[in-house]
């Protein structure tokens, strides 16, 4: 059977470096890839304790900009249940994060009406339970704002979306009564939690500068946690029917309602669940920064977080993700840095111009690799594991290679 | 603040939104001039959407920027005419300002279209050749715009030895004091407006003969209603794409003189955007791909605007103009004229 197999050697199948590694990847036992998964999950976490030398930033808190990194990574993922896998373009998404930290901010903040803090919210607790519904609160805003509009041509989708986003700023900024207007909520609650005697707030709060495990450490922590059990309710649906759905309308939204997709049933779907999650970004940014103002929620931040999952690669979890991280990173990386490797950089300057690179960067990727860096690569849905031990027997066969497992051992 | 009131002036209930019928009654006509005059700069902007959705069904995401750049490019016009930008009012007499503000006008226009010509081969083109998805258009629009704003923002002070460009908005060159010409239902109409509308006008009726009675409008419309017939029929495409982004983005730079007539302070690197989105809304409005339904759709835009201005007050006047957008997609999503360029008669 083996000299057969090299004997015919058929044309060696051009395999890429990511596919190579997907397949090997995807080859592993199951135990060895949540083994594998769990150890790089603590390696990051332990990236702010670590503070490798030239990763750290200079300018701003390490931890800070990898809490930060978190929020954007929940944003990137949610945006991409939405864009990614169901190819709606969403460019109102910030309106979502706004609806998420203000729902936080109205019900904690002493400085807003509906303030529950005083009644019987304690101070401890109230922002665990302002996030459940603040993340209702937004999964409705979706439905709201999906039900008319989802029917839309998807270009006029993204600018129903993009005015969608406006008008959530525009109301933060102007219904003063309720939302402070431009001077914003205060004093929003986080969650109190160890105290002791130099840190009197406990971990979470921002006073607490202390290093090595300063807030921004402990806020890193928590969405990373929040992270991971997002990309599993995620990844859980997108295996499923719900998933294979998306992933037709995507591809052909006519060809899957004439196969009896209820698309628009699933369209909304993606929309409250992709929204829901921007909500719970937003609030634990509300309570990171125990502060919200409409300035934060400027159009130009929806455009920010599509960078980042086009960037990464749209469908891709752990793509967006990274370019979460690009889109978070890269600008702090530079900010405040005079040198790097003995070449000495205006790093602020370069932080500042970090939109204009970011544009040339989607256009060139547009042009060139319009997948993102990380693309997605559809697998056999229905079929699950089984199905990526043979694609890998087939793919190791075709370039000729050997496998242990097809091959009596000799050559 | 905080009540609601009605025309008598009577406070009916507490409520978080002002709701004053009487501001609405009282300078209604005097909002409608204003509305026009926005209207009528909208309309133009938002040509340039309606000629190149006609032509490629794209939404030009980054046509807003196009038209900032058309403020700069008028302002560095008056710029090199001579013009320093101090806080009085340059007084040149009718007919020169005149002429310095026409000179301006192509100054914009020569930017603008330069600009779109510029965008369409450099982002649209090679997309266009590997046959992309209308997603990748709408992101690398967006990218478009990222790298047009940041340019003026970054760049161009750089470049100009921070003459232009930069944070902060440009200080107004000011050619002409607006002051009152005639009455009209009681509203004042100033030399401003007047201005404004009657060069909008013109040139909306010089693009509508252009599209409508030329031979390079006629290409247009034939490539808006067919691309391969066209094409079978010896009209080359790439070259008609071409012309409506330069037609469209000249629009634009007219505008752009307009509206800095109207604010003055509005020449920012910023100042396209909400701008641009009302122009978009506008073409919605009138029927996306329908060059009359545009012209429509500003007009309306415009005063439908103030009206909400004044019914609601100053800080909804964007709120009104998006949510409007929002009930005309729901709605009737071919917009009111609803044509497409192609099938306009011809």
């Amino acid at each position: 059977m083996s000299t057969e197999m090299t004997t015919t050697a058929p044309a060696p199948v051009h395999l890429g470096v990511g596919d190579r590694v997907r397949l090997w990847w995807d080859a592993l036992p199951r135990q060895t890839q949540w083994v594998a998964g769990v150890v790089g999950v603590l390696l990051v976490a332990l990236l702010p304790v670590l503070r490798p030398p030239v990763l750290t930033t200079v300018g701003t808190d390490f931890a800070g900009v990898l809490a930060q990194f978190g929020m954007y990574a929940l944003l990137a993922i949610g945006l991409n249940v939405v864009v990614g896998q169901t190819g709606l373009l969403d460019l109102g998404y910030v309106g979502f994060y706004a609806i998420g930290a203000y729902t936080v901010g109205l019900m904690t903040s002493p400085s807003s009406p509906w303030n529950l803090t005083d009644d019987w919210l304690s101070r401890e607790w109230g922002w665990l339970f302002a996030v459940p519904v603040a993340v209702a609160i937004t999964a409705l805003s979706g439905l709201l704002l999906g039900s008319p509009t989802l029917r839309l041509r998807g270009d006029y989708l993204a600018i129903v979306t993009l005015g969608f986003g406006e008008i959530v700023r525009l109301l933060a900024d102007n219904l003063s009564t309720v939302t402070g207007g431009g001077r914003g909520l205060n004093q929003i609650a986080y969650p109190v939690v160890g105290q002791s005697a130099e840190r009197p707030n406990g971990i979470f709060s921002a006073g607490n500068t202390g290093l090595p495990l300063n807030s921004g450490t402990w806020w890193f922590w928590l969405s990373l946690v929040l992270i991971v059990l997002v990309l599993v309710v995620v990844g859980n649906l997108e295996r499923s029917r719900v998933g294979r759905a998306w992933v037709a309308i995507r591809e052909d939204e006519d060809a899957a309602e004439i196969m009896g997709v209820p698309t628009f049933k699933f369209k909304l779907w993606a929309f409250l669940i992709g929204a829901s999650i921007g909500g719970l970004s937003g609030a634990l940014y509300a309570g990171q920064v125990q502060f919200v103002v409409p300035t934060t929620f400027n159009v130009i931040n929806s455009m920010l977080f599509l960078c980042a999952v086009v960037l990464g690669g749209q469908g891709n979890k752990l793509g967006v993700i990274l370019g979460a991280f690009a889109i978070v990173y890269l600008p702090n990386f530079f900010l405040g840095r005079t040198e790097l490797f003995g070449i000495p950089i205006d790093g602020n300057e370069i932080a500042n111009y970090r939109y204009l690179f970011f544009g040339l960067a989607l256009m060139i990727l547009m042009i060139f690799r319009p997948q993102g860096l990380f693309p997605a690569r559809q697998k056999l849905l229905t079929y699950g594991r089984e199905v990526y031990v043979i694609a890998r027997r087939a793919a190791a066969a075709a370039t000729g290679r050997r496998t242990p497992d097809t091959t009596g051992g000799a050559r | 603040m905080s009540a609601l009131v009605l025309a008598g002036g009577q406070v009916l209930a507490d409520g978080v939104i002002d709701f004053n019928v009487g501001a609405l009654g009282r300078n209604f006509w005097s909002l409608t001039v204003s509305g026009l005059t926005y209207g009528s700069i909208y309309a133009l902007v938002a040509v340039g959407y309606t000629l190149v959705y006609g032509v490629l069904r794209l939404i030009n995401f980054a046509h807003s920027e196009i038209f900032m750049l058309g403020m700069f490019g008028q302002y560095a016009t008056l710029m090199l005419l001579g013009f320093n930008p101090s806080g009085d009012v340059f007084q040149q007499g009718v007919l020169l300002t005149i002429v310095f503000l026409g000179v301006a006008m192509v100054g914009g226009m020569a930017v603008s279209g330069g600009a779109a010509v510029v965008l369409e081969r450099v982002a649209y083109r090679p997309l266009r050749r590997r046959g992309a998805p209308a997603l990748v258009f709408l992101i690398t629009a967006i990218g478009a715009s990222f790298v047009i704003q940041e340019f003026v923002h970054f760049v161009l002070p750089k470049l100009t030895g921070n003459a232009l460009g930069g944070v902060n908005a440009q200080q107004p060159i000011r050619l002409v004091q607006p002051s009152t010409q005639f009455e009209l239902f009681g509203a004042n109409v100033t030399n401003v407006d007047l201005v404004i509308v009657v060069a909008a006008l013109a040139l909306a009726f010089a693009v509508d003969r252009f599209v409508n009675a030329t031979k390079f409008g006629r290409g247009i419309r034939a490539v808006a209603q067919d691309p391969v017939t066209a094409t079978l029929m010896g009209v080359s495409r790439e070259r008609i794409i071409v012309l409506t982004f330069l037609v469209g983005g000249m629009l634009a730079g007219a505008a752009a003189l307009l509206y800095t007539l109207r604010v003055p302070s509005g020449v920012i690197y910023s100042g396209g955007f909400i701008l641009g989105l009302k122009a978009f809304s506008a073409a919605v409005l009138g029927g996306i791909g329908n060059l009359r339904g545009a012209l429509l759709g500003g007009l309306l835009l415009g005063v439908m605007e103030l009206y909400g201005q004044a019914l609601f007050g100053t800080e909804w006047r964007d709120v009104v103009a998006f949510v409007l957008l929002i009930l005309v997609l729901m709605f009737r999503p071919t917009g009111i004229l609803g044509e497409s360029l192609g099938k306009a008669r011809a």
